[in-house]
């Protein structure tokens, strides 16, 4: 945000006045105003104006359900039920949240997968990129406690199994696990810590967002080509012409999001969390929300529990590492022809483990699981660095706009001057 | 093998959990449901008819502690009158205490009770039952399913199917029948087609005529008084017991999606409009040089 010096002149004695005590609006003027944003950005980059409202629409909605959710072991399945019953628009505000943990995965996952597409995460945004890492870590944790406050069978059974995880660790993991149970199993304590930090850790998520974004304004954004912007016309100001894009974006985004909630609002749940959580009696598939699949079929295609979690941990810490694995010195896959086979290659394996992570764990599906678990770590290890030296990349235009030119047919192109601002910045 | 013996074992234990058997249970058909759907709504007078078989059937092993019998008169309901449901709810005799001098007593229903239990509590329903508690009914219809399965997983989606519970329900009040040959049912279990490792603890509920309905002009049950028809108004009943906003929540939908349809395309010609300062969007990157300079 400071990378830019501001343009941004108060008009006001109040303005002048304040500015030269807390130059705040000078700050957002800089970041979200005169920040010049390629011209050439697809709606692949409105993901991460959808995702600031997916988290705002969590916030919001999850204050709500606190004010009338119980957690207490005994009465937190029937206060659930008394915000779907009795308390007003409870039912609406319930599956908002509840669909949009979803929804923020669905947003993300692009979000993530537009990264690796198109080299987002090469020099000079790898800090940028690694505290994207950290949110998706800080999601992961926040949607797994999230669903285990309704207390019912599912809840009860995924915090069990998951949690148990942490006991595969030599020496410590018996005691770490006993501190996150709050006692020898999983039981009320439990949920009260959950609901502790189920409310913290979104606002911890809030801070990791602004320094992502922090660190988004000192290189300014990817685009489609994957060269820097360089020169004014290469770009246009942030408002209005990504405000508005983004807004647009947000607004269909909430269409798809509405469909869920209004018409399939269970369907992403699983039956079970509709039974109160009996310790007693054991669901017959424990399986985590279909976020977490392609993990959990990585932990499964390990036949040893250490083993396990170490492979599914190290499936996304080994994302850290792509800026320094990826040799390539081309960041748009656009103009890799060989590896945007790997990538699409790479996509589909991850969808399969999803897949296979949803049934159980037995016969075929395990070697699959395997193979695909080999694959994935290949892909990171193997691909990565070597298609580096070996392909040979597509020339690159010489600036966005002479690109941009060429998606209209060498037609209208940008006339000269036509851009009104000035950009501080090349 | 080892499977099947685990099921039986679960199965005679009483247990209810959403299980499926790889192979083993048979898929439910789907039934046609009025409040299918972006537009559907509840029959009511499959509702009065469902809840009269939930009375008069179910209620005597199965709760409905979710429900209050002021419910029974909400809009989007089964719609009884406020008459009838406060008749109803003081043909009930609720515990409540302590008074004045620290005793428990029991007192008629008012409508803003729910429901009481058919037994004390959860143990003296398990002694009664061979073992274990029936389970109560308030969410059945959206605490059970079965497997869909690739690629229906996928169109289900589209097509709005959120009725599996239902379906499941109605195929499993109508699954009772004689044990194949060669399959042993343990004592205390019945053999149930639908259920899943077909061993279900509880006895087979409904029969023809066993409830009666109410009579139109003709002077004919306004429903055939059937099995099959029992299972479906039950079920019914229960999935507006389970989902009592069913109706509220699908017209609020497609007064929102209208809303944001209307919004987001004015939102696009905006965008348009800011754009053509700059001489109109363009997005992404041109198709490589060498693809179509020779």
């Amino acid at each position: 945000m400071s990378a830019h010096p501001t343009t941004y002149v108060p008009k006001s004695a109040f303005g002048k006045w304040f500015e030269s005590r807390l130059p705040i609006a000078g700050l957002v003027h800089s970041s979200f105003i005169a920040f010049p944003v390629p011209r050439n950005l697809t709606y692949f980059w409105t993901f991460g104006a959808i995702l600031v409202f997916m988290l705002v629409s969590q916030i919001v909605t999850g204050v709500f359900l606190a004010m009338y959710y119980t957690p207490n072991a005994g009465l937190a399945f029937q206060s659930v039920e008394h915000i779907m019953r009795d308390v007003n628009y409870g039912w609406l505000i319930r599956y908002l949240h509840a669909n949009g943990a979803s929804m923020f995965f669905v947003a993300v996952y692009i979000h993530i997968f537009r990264n690796f597409y198109y080299g987002s995460y090469k020099a000079p945004r790898e800090v940028l990129y690694i505290l994207g890492v950290i949110i998706f870590l800080l999601m992961m944790a926040t949607a797994f406690m999230g669903y285990v406050l309704p207390w019912g069978q599912m809840s009860f059974w995924g915090a069990t199994v998951i949690t148990n995880l942490f006991s595969a660790i030599p020496v410590v993991g018996d005691t770490i696990v006993s501190y996150l149970w709050g006692g020898y199993s999983v039981g009320n304590p439990t949920l009260n810590r959950f609901f502790s930090l189920h409310y913290l850790l979104p606002f911890m998520i809030a801070g990791v967002v602004a320094l992502h974004i922090w660190a988004l304004h000192v290189p300014g954004q990817n685009n489609p080509t994957g060269i820097p912007i360089k020169s004014g016309k290469d770009a246009v100001p942030f408002t209005p012409y990504a405000t508005i894009k983004d807004i647009f974006a947000v607004v269909v985004f909430m269409l798809f999001f509405a469909y869920w909630v209004f018409y399939m609002p269970n369907y992403l749940g699983h039956a079970d969390n509709y039974i109160p959580a009996n310790p007693a009696v054991t669901p017959a598939h424990i399986v985590p929300e279909w976020y977490f699949l392609p993990f959990y079929a990585i932990l499964r295609a390990i036949p040893d529990k250490l083993g396990g979690v170490i492979a599914m941990g190290a499936a996304i810490v080994i994302w850290c590492f792509m800026p320094w694995l990826d040799t390539s010195k081309v960041r748009s896959t656009a103009y890799r022809p060989l590896y945007k086979q790997f990538f699409w290659l790479f996509v589909v394996v991850c969808v399969i483990l999803g897949w296979l992570g949803s049934r159980p764990a037995e016969g075929w599906y395990v070697i699959a699981s395997q193979i695909c678990t080999v694959y994935y770590f290949a892909h990171f290890l193997i691909v990565l660095p070597v298609l580096g030296f070996v392909e040979r990349p597509l020339p690159l235009p010489n600036s966005i706009l002479e690109s941009v030119m060429g998606v209209q047919k060498g037609g209208a192109g940008v006339p000269a001057g036509a851009n009104p601002e000035p950009h501080s910045k090349g | 093998m080892m499977k099947r013996t685990l099921l039986i074992a679960a199965a005679v234990l009483g247990f209810s959990g959403a299980a499926f058997a790889a192979g083993e249970t048979p898929v439910p058909p789907q039934q046609k449901w009025t409040f299918q759907g972006p537009f559907g709504t509840f029959d009511r007078a499959q509702l009065q008819r469902g809840f009269k078989v939930y009375r008069e059937v179910c209620a005597s092993c199965h709760g409905l502690s979710y429900v209050a019998f002021r419910n029974l008169a909400e809009p989007g309901g089964p719609e009884f009158s406020e008459a009838q449901v406060k008749a109803l709810a003081a043909e009930y005799q609720i515990n409540d205490g302590p008074n004045e001098s620290g005793d428990m007593f029991q007192r008629p229903g008012r409508p803003a009770d729910r429901f009481p239990s058919p037994f004390p509590n959860e143990n003296a329903a398990a002694a009664a039952n061979g073992g274990k508690a029936p389970p109560d009914l308030s969410l059945m219809a959206k605490a059970r399913t079965y497997e869909r399965g690739f690629p229906w997983f996928i169109t289900d989606v589209f097509r709005q199917y959120s009725e599996n519970g239902a379906d499941y329900l109605v195929a499993l009040m109508t699954g009772y029948q004689e044990p194949p040959a060669g399959f042993t049912v343990p004592e205390g279990g019945h053999y149930n087609h639908y259920y899943p490792g077909h061993v279900i603890a509880m006895p087979n509920p409904l029969s023809n005529g066993q409830v009666e309905y109410p009579k139109n002009e003709a002077g004919q049950p306004q429903a055939p008084e059937t099995v099959e028809q029992y299972a479906k108004d039950v079920t019914a009943f229960l999935t507006w017991t389970a989902e009592p906003h069913l109706e509220a929540r699908k017209r609020l939908g497609f007064q929102v999606m209208l809303f944001l349809l209307v919004l987001s395309g004015l939102l696009y010609f905006t965008k348009k409009k800011v754009w053509a300062r700059v001489g109109g969007e363009v997005e992404g990157h041109a198709t490589p040089p060498m693809t179509h300079n020779p």
